[in-house]
């Protein structure tokens, strides 16, 4: 199954992101697909590479990027990212910024849409 | 571009003004409502909260959302509806919610349209997805 994500909520705050990413692993372990993860809200800021967790955690924006890398669309809203700051220039590779018709097109495109969120 | 006109709903759940969930979420109806999908939006839960009249937001310093909810009309977002049981839970008569838009032809006031829970679960299991806030 073709899947689409919402992702609205920051990292290492609250668990929305973490749900989102292992549901999404375990998702891709079944054999489903990811048609793009969409980040909104607080969510953009899961891809800065600013953040710098200690040794022993999770870097969540690093974990976003190598799903990226694997081909994964991901999105950063840009008018929720540019409230906070969020530039191309402080993103992690593999992440993109652009707007809500995105999330319009990926939800179209998928089987199956699943938010995370407070 | 979405061009396939699949039902999805965005459901709007949190208490307005204490997080920016009831905002972006109006931000979505406003984009999505330019894109050939069949659009409804659900007010449900602490969300009938959004729809009670008299809001002012300056006092808390943010630019707040009543001036895009009495515009949903306008916005071509029209297929909107309102838990009975969240109205009835919250002490909010089902007459007192605020107008989305206006009759083209009379002037009077659209108001989102009250639904029972069940016909609320129908709808919702008819949905190709449902963006929840």
């Amino acid at each position: 199954m073709k899947l689409s994500i919402l992702v609205l909520e920051g990292p290492y705050n609250h668990e929305a992101s973490d749900s989102a990413y292992n549901f999404i692993q375990a998702a891709l372990a079944k054999g489903h697909t990811i048609r793009g993860i969409f980040f909104y809200d607080d969510g953009v800021y899961n891809a800065t590479k600013l953040m710098d967790p200690p040794q022993d955690d999770r870097h969540i924006a690093k974990r976003w990027s190598e799903l990226g890398a694997t081909g994964v669309d991901m999105i950063v809203c840009v008018a929720a990212a540019k409230r906070r700051g969020i530039t191309n220039e402080v993103l992690v590779p593999n992440v993109r910024i652009s707007g809500l018709g995105q999330l319009a097109s990926m939800i179209d495109e998928c089987d199956r849409f699943v938010t995370f969120g407070d | 571009m979405a061009a396939t006109g699949k039902k999805v709903m965005v459901t709007v759940r949190k208490a307005p003004h204490g997080s920016i969930y009831v905002q972006e979420s109006i931000e979505v109806m406003f984009i999505f409502a330019t894109y050939d999908m069949d659009l409804s939006v659900v007010f449900i839960d602490d969300g009938v909260l959004a729809l009670q009249p008299g809001q002012d937001t300056k006092g808390l310093g943010i630019k707040g959302f009543m001036a895009s909810l009495g515009a949903l009309v306008d916005w071509e977002v029209t297929k909107v509806y309102v838990d009975r049981r969240s109205l009835k839970e919250r002490n909010i008569a089902e007459d007192a919610v605020i107008a989305i838009g206006k009759d083209e032809d009379t002037d009077a006031p659209i108001r989102p349209q009250v639904l029972d829970s069940a016909e609320i679960a129908a709808m919702m299991a008819a949905q190709h997805s449902i963006v929840s806030f």
